[in-house]
């Protein structure tokens, strides 16, 4: 009984330290990015290359059928109520407001979320970190800042580049494929789409990049310095980074509707 | 030198389609906002009923847009909704005779004020009334007019 208190103690108690250190890092991140930003800023430009434009196809290539998809089902349920005519709004509403940013978010976690762990994982095992304490090179600020503030930058323009490629996608089989008249199509999504439905999107791809580069970078650099340690890394920030982007997404939903 | 070049190159054509994707998203796919007047004038209406009219709907006449809901209250005083609305500077020759009802687009669209010119030589301006509305079409109460005419019809 007493060991069993003693375990969720510890465990409560390591839960607490993490979620704290993790905190520290973050802010010991945005205190370094301006210097970054201002003195080296092509290591972030590597950086938003690395994490966005090379995360442009598996992006698209969802988001064509992402919106396909939602302009079928669309289009067979709203038939049922001789409603097709709303799948423009219903298609631009879905992906404008969720779709668009998590499943972007989830994408992105796992095609340059596991790219960064990884990468920085191995420096760490490799002692590449330490090589550079050495020489007196401040690994948080070489390595980990721009790599934190590319995937900030590039996953706006990720999510929004999902969102019109959705909508081409349910516009190709919506209008071209099943017939729904183009003009009903598009008037009734600008009827239905207010500015605050985009606002809502931007803000969510914001701070979904936030939260899944802070996790990437930060699973990287506290990564068990070994083979196995890495792999695991990488495995906790898809897993991590899953839940947060859908925990956070139903608390912003909360508070802005 | 030459991977750099393409790194940037990437990065600039990354940037520039995200950009024209959050433009696309933020004028393409919105509506509403078709109203957009530097100049305008405002003027007030008293309805009895005003259904779900919200402030920022549209004010339309003869279907076009020429202003616009800017706020919806309760007057203590006369005991109706006092509706706002800023009507775009350029029309500034509608008669303050003109009637102001409101209606409904689409079967269960949003609802906008529409304007129905009158005859006076005089012409609305920036703190006038207008006198002449029409309420909003509440359903339960049209049921119940209804009901009310179906029961008396059928004796």
């Amino acid at each position: 009984m007493r060991a069993l208190i003693r375990d969720t103690y510890d465990t409560v108690h390591e839960f607490v330290r993490t979620f704290g250190a993790f905190q520290l890092f973050f802010l010991r991140l945005l205190r370094h990015s301006p210097r970054i930003v201002m003195r080296r800023p092509g290591l972030v430009v590597t950086q938003i290359y690395n994490s966005g434009a090379l995360s442009l196809v598996i992006i698209m290539v969802c988001g064509f059928f992402v919106g396909g998809v939602l302009g079928l089902q669309g289009y067979s349920n709203l038939a049922r109520f001789n409603a097709e005519d709303s799948v423009g709004a219903v298609v631009a509403l879905a992906l404008l407001k969720e779709l668009g940013p998590v499943i972007t978010a989830l994408l992105f976690a796992g095609r340059a979320g596991t790219a960064l762990s990884s990468e920085i994982g191995l420096m760490k095992a490799t002692d590449q970190l330490s090589a550079m304490e050495m020489m007196a090179v401040n690994p948080v600020r070489r390595i980990l800042v721009p790599r934190f503030l590319g995937g900030v930058v590039a996953m706006p323009f990720l999510v929004a580049i999902f969102t019109c490629i959705g909508l081409f996608g349910a516009h190709i089989v919506s209008v071209d494929l099943l017939g729904v008249d183009v003009g009903a199509f598009w008037q009734q999504m600008q009827a239905s789409v207010d500015i605050n439905d985009v606002r809502e999107g931007v803000i969510k791809s914001f701070v979904f990049g936030v939260v899944v580069s802070l996790l990437a970078v930060w699973e990287g650099y506290n990564a068990i310095p070994t083979a196995e340690g890495v792999g695991r890394a990488t495995t906790r920030t898809v897993v991590i980074s899953a839940i947060a982007v859908l925990i956070l997404d139903f608390m912003i939903t909360a508070v802005m509707l | 030198m030459q991977q750099t070049r393409s790194v940037e190159i990437g990065t600039g054509l990354f940037v520039l389609l995200g950009m024209s994707a959050l433009f696309f998203l933020t004028t393409q796919t919105t509506g509403g906002e078709k109203f957009s007047a530097v100049e305008t004038y405002e003027v007030e209406a008293h309805f009895e009923n005003i259904g779900s009219l919200k402030s920022r709907a549209p004010v339309a006449m003869s279907g076009i847009t020429i202003g616009r809901v800017t706020s919806v209250s309760f007057d203590p005083l006369t005991l109706d909704a006092k509706v706002m609305l800023v009507i775009d500077s350029q029309y500034d020759q509608i008669p303050d005779d003109s009637d102001a009802s409101i209606l409904t687009s689409g079967l269960l669209g949003s609802q906008y004020i529409g304007l129905q010119a009158g005859g006076s030589e005089t012409y609305l301006e920036d703190g006038s009334e207008i006198y002449f509305t029409q309420s909003a079409i509440v359903l339960e109460n049209l049921i119940g007019k209804f009901l009310v005419n179906a029961g008396s019809g059928g004796d």
